[in-house]
C-alpha cells in the first residue's frame, strides 16, 4: 500500500512537470512578458522602460529556459521556468496582478465553493441513483420509457437555462430567496439553497441516463440471472447485488471529482455572485491575470491527481479482490 | 458584389464533400448501409435527421459569404470598385427583409407598439408619453432585442455558429484521437506510456480553463495584429476556428481512451494474428484490419459530442471565453439579454428564442445520436 502510494506520488511529479510546460507555453511563449506588460498597462503609449519596469516589478524580467549570462547550474535554474514552476510545486503561488496573495485568497475563498458544491454533489449523487435505480427496477414500462425521454429532454437544456430560470422564478417571482450574493457565517445558508437546487437539477437528465445504463448493463450478467433463480425478489437482486457490483464503475466516475469540488463551480458561482474559488477564476481569466489561473491550473491538476489515487483506494474498499500491489 | 470565402466556410464545405464521398463510395456496400437504413426506419431517427438536415441548410446557406458593391459616388470610370466592409451571407440575402427592418428598441413578439414610452407629439400638438408604434407592425414574430434587431433573424444567424463549433472541433480532435489511441493500443510499450502520460496531463487540467487560458492566448494575439484581417468576420472567424481547435486539442482524451481499450482487446484476436502471420506491415494492420473495427466507436463519438460541442459553446461565449462578441451566437444572445428579466415588465422573447433554438438542435442530435448508437453498437441486440 505505501509502496503504491509513493509510486503514484513519483507518477505525478512529472505529469505536473508536463502541465507546467504547457501552461508555460501557452502564458510566457505565446504570450511574452512584453505582451502581458502592455496588456497591463494599456497598448497605447507604452515606453520600453515602462514595460521593462513592469516585468522587474512582476518578476518577469528573466529569460525563459536558458540564461546566457549566468554561469553553471544557473544557466538553467536561474530562469523564468523554473522560478516560476518551484514555487508552485512548492504551493507558493506568489502575488496576483494586483498585489494580493494568491495562497491566502484560495485559503479563504475555497469555503464558500465547498459550501456550494459538496451538498450539490451528495444530494446529486443520492437522487440521481435513487432515480437510475428507480428505472431499472420498472424497466420497459411507461414509466422507464417517459423517464428516459425527460432525461434526453433535461440534458438538451443549456445550462445556462436552469441558472438563469431558477433565479427568475425562486429569486424574482415567489421571492425564496436572494437572487444573488453571500454572507459569511450561518446566514449564508439562505444563498446556498438556490445555486444548490440549480446544480442538482442541471445535473438530472445526464446522470441519471448515464447510471441507468450502468445498472441495465449489470442486469444482463449472468449472476442476476442466478440470484433471480435462486428466488431473490427484484428489489434484492438490485440493491444487494446489481448496486454492488456497479459500485466500481460509479466509483470511477465520482471520486474523481471528489477533491476537485474545493474549486468551485465557474458558473454557478459567478452567476449568484458567490465570492467562491469559481468566480475567483473567472475574474482573474476577465482581468487577464494569469498569475492567478497559472495557479488555479495547477492546484487543478494536483486535486486531479488526488483523486486519481483516491479512486484506486476505494476501489479496494467495495471490492475485496482489488489489491494495490 | 464579391464572393468571400472564410476559413471556416472553406472548411465546412470540405467536410461536407467529405461526408457526401464518404456516403456515395459506401452506398453499394450492404453491411454498412444497413445500420443507417436502421436509423432511418425509425420515427426518432428520421425525425431527428430531418430537423438535423434543416438545420444544416440554415447553416450552410448561411456559409456563402460575399461583400456588397458600394454604390460608386466619384472617382474615375474604371477605378476598381469599393466593397462594403460588411460581410453577408445567403441567408441574408433571403432574409434581406428581417435583416433590414430594425426598430429602436425592444418590442415584444408581434407587437405594435415599442417596449418602452416615448415623448411624442399627441393629436392636439401637446406632448404625451405613450409607446410608441412600431416601423413594422406585428412584423417580427419573436420580437426584437435592445438595438431593435429582429430576434428571428438573429436565432438563425446563431445556427451556424452552433454547427461550426460541433462539427469542426470534431474534425480536429479525430486525428489525434485515431492515430494516438490506437498506436497507444497497438504497439503498448513505450509507446502506450509516453501517449497515456500525455493524456492524463492534459486530463488533469481543468477544462474549462485550459480551454480559457488558450482563448486568452489568442484573443491576445488577434488583437496585437489587426493587419492580418480586413474585415470583422474575417477577425471573428478565426477566433472561432481558434476556438475548435482548442477544444479539439483538449477533447480527444475521451475517444483515444476508448480507442486504445479496443484496439488492445482486437490485437489479440485471430484476424489480426493471422495478418500478422501473413506478414501484413504494422500500418497496413492498423489500417484496413483495426480501423474498420472500431469506426463505430469513432462515429458514435462524434455524434454524441456534437450536442455536447453545441451548449458548451453557450457556457463558453458567456464567460467570455467562447466565440467572438460581435459574432452571432447562442451564447452571445443569451449574455446579452441575461438582465432583461430583471426588467419590468420582463423581455423574455430574446432568451427564449435563444433557448428554444438551442434546445430543438440539441435535442435533435441527442436523439439522432441515441438512434446511431443504438444502430452500431454490436453490444446492442438489434430487433429487426
Amino acid at each position: 500500500m505505501l509502496d503504491y502510494l509513493v509510486r503514484r506520488l513519483l507518477y505525478a511529479l512529472p505529469i505536473l512537470l508536463g502541465v507546467n510546460l504547457l501552461t508555460f507555453a501557452l502564458f510566457f511563449m505565446v504570450n511574452t512578458p512584453d505582451d502581458m506588460a502592455r496588456i497591463h498597462l494599456g497598448v497605447k503609449r507604452v515606453t520600453p522602460q515602462a514595460i521593462e519596469a513592469w516585468k522587474a516589478e512582476h518578476g518577469y524580467d528573466r529569460p525563459l529556459f536558458i540564461n546566457t549570462q549566468a554561469t553553471g547550474v544557473d544557466q538553467v535554474t536561474d530562469t523564468l521556468f523554473v522560478d516560476k514552476s518551484l514555487g508552485l510545486f512548492a504551493f507558493d503561488f506568489g502575488m496576483a496582478d494586483d498585489g494580493r496573495d494568491i495562497a491566502r485568497e484560495i485559503k479563504t475563498r475555497m469555503w464558500p465553493s465547498l459550501a456550494i458544491a459538496l451538498p450539490t454533489f451528495l444530494v446529486g449523487l443520492l437522487c440521481y441513483v435513487s432515480f437510475a435505480l428507480l428505472l431499472t427496477f420498472f424497466r420497459g414500462s411507461a414509466l422507464d420509457r417517459g423517464g428516459v425521454i425527460l432525461c434526453v429532454a433535461l440534458m438538451s437544456i443549456s445550462g445556462l437555462f436552469y441558472v438563469i430560470g431558477g433565479q427568475y422564478l425562486m429569486g424574482k417571482l415567489w421571492h425564496w430567496f436572494p437572487i444573488s450574493g453571500w454572507q459569511p457565517g450561518l446566514d449564508a445558508w439562505k444563498f446556498l439553497v438556490m445555486p444548490v437546487v440549480v446544480g442538482l437539477v442541471a445535473g438530472i437528465g445526464d446522470s441519471t441516463r448515464f447510471y441507468r445504463a450502468l445498472f441495465l448493463e449489470e442486469m444482463g450478467k449472468d449472476y442476476v440471472r442466478t440470484a433471480r433463480a435462486k428466488g431473490l425478489s427484484d428489489l434484492r437482486v438490485l440493491f444487494r447485488h446489481v448496486l454492488g457490483n456497479a459500485m466500481i464503475p460509479i466509483l470511477t466516475g465520482v471520486v474523481v471529482v471528489i477533491p476537485r469540488l474545493f474549486l468551485g463551480s465557474l458558473i454557478i458561482e459567478s452567476f449568484f455572485g458567490i465570492p467562491g474559488l469559481g468566480s475567483y477564476t473567472i475574474d482573474a481569466i476577465q482581468a487577464q491575470d494569469f498569475a492567478i489561473v497559472r495557479s488555479m491550473v495547477f492546484l487543478g491538476s494536483v486535486l486531479y491527481i488526488v483523486g486519481l489515487v483516491l479512486t484506486d483506494i476505494s476501489y479496494t474498499l467495495v471490492d475485496p479482490r482489488v489489491r494495490l500491489e | 458584389m464579391k464572393p468571400v470565402l472564410l476559413w471556416s466556410d472553406a472548411l465546412l464545405f470540405l467536410l461536407m464533400a467529405g461526408v457526401l464521398v464518404l456516403v456515395w463510395s459506401m452506398r453499394h456496400e450492404d453491411w454498412l448501409r444497413d445500420p443507417w437504413r436502421h436509423v432511418m426506419r425509425s420515427r426518432i431517427g428520421a425525425g431527428s435527421a430531418l430537423l438535423l438536415v434543416v438545420f444544416l441548410a440554415v447553416g450552410l446557406l448561411d456559409s456563402l459569404h460575399y461583400r456588397e458593391r458600394l454604390p460608386r459616388e466619384a472617382g474615375p470610370p474604371g477605378a476598381t470598385a469599393q466593397h462594403s466592409g460588411e460581410v453577408l451571407s445567403a441567408l441574408d440575402w433571403l432574409l434581406t427583409d428581417l435583416r433590414t427592418r430594425t426598430e429602436k428598441t425592444y418590442s415584444a413578439p408581434l407587437a405594435t407598439h415599442l417596449y418602452v414610452k416615448e415623448s411624442m407629439k399627441g393629436p392636439d400638438g401637446r406632448e404625451v408619453r405613450d409607446y410608441p408604434p412600431l416601423q413594422y407592425p406585428r412584423g417580427h414574430l419573436l420580437g426584437t432585442d435592445k438595438v431593435g434587431q429582429d430576434v428571428l433573424y438573429l436565432s438563425l444567424k446563431s445556427i451556424r455558429t452552433g454547427l461550426l463549433i460541433g462539427s469542426l472541433t470534431t474534425l480536429v480532435m479525430l486525428p489525434f484521437a485515431i492515430t494516438l489511441g490506437m498506436a497507444a493500443g497497438y504497439f503498448g510499450g513505450r509507446v502506450d506510456d509516453l501517449i497515456q502520460y500525455v493524456y492524463t496531463t492534459i486530463n488533469s487540467i481543468p477544462g474549462v480553463l485550459l480551454i480559457a487560458a488558450a482563448v486568452l492566448v489568442v484573443q491576445a494575439q488577434i488583437e496585437a495584429h489587426p493587419e492580418l484581417f480586413d474585415t470583422a468576420a474575417a477577425r471573428a472567424d478565426v477566433r472561432l476556428l481558434a476556438l475548435c481547435a482548442i477544444l479539439g486539442i483538449t477533447g480527444w482524451t475521451g475517444l483515444a481512451r476508448l480507442l486504445r481499450g479496443e484496439v488492445l482487446k482486437l490485437r489479440e484476436m485471430e484476424f489480426v494474428q493471422a495478418a500478422r502471420a501473413f506478414g501484413v506491415g504494422r500500418l497496413a494492420i492498423l489500417s484496413r484490419h483495426l480501423l474498420p473495427n472500431v469506426m463505430h466507436l469513432v462515429l458514435i463519438t462524434v455524434v454524441i459530442d456534437f450536442s455536447g460541442l453545441v451548449l458548451a459553446e453557450a457556457v463558453l461565449s458567456y464567460v467570455g471565453v467562447g466565440v467572438d462578441p460581435a459574432m452571432n451566437s447562442f451564447g452571445n444572445m443569451i449574455n446579452g439579454a441575461r438582465l432583461e428579466l430583471a426588467r419590468e415588465p420582463v423581455v423574455w422573447w430574446q432568451l427564449a428564442a435563444a433557448f428554444v433554438f438551442m434546445f430543438v438542435l440539441v435535442l435533435a442530435a441527442n436523439l439522432f445520436a441515441d438512434q446511431v448508437r443504438d444502430a452500431l453498437d454490436p453490444r446492442m441486440e438489434r430487433k429487426s
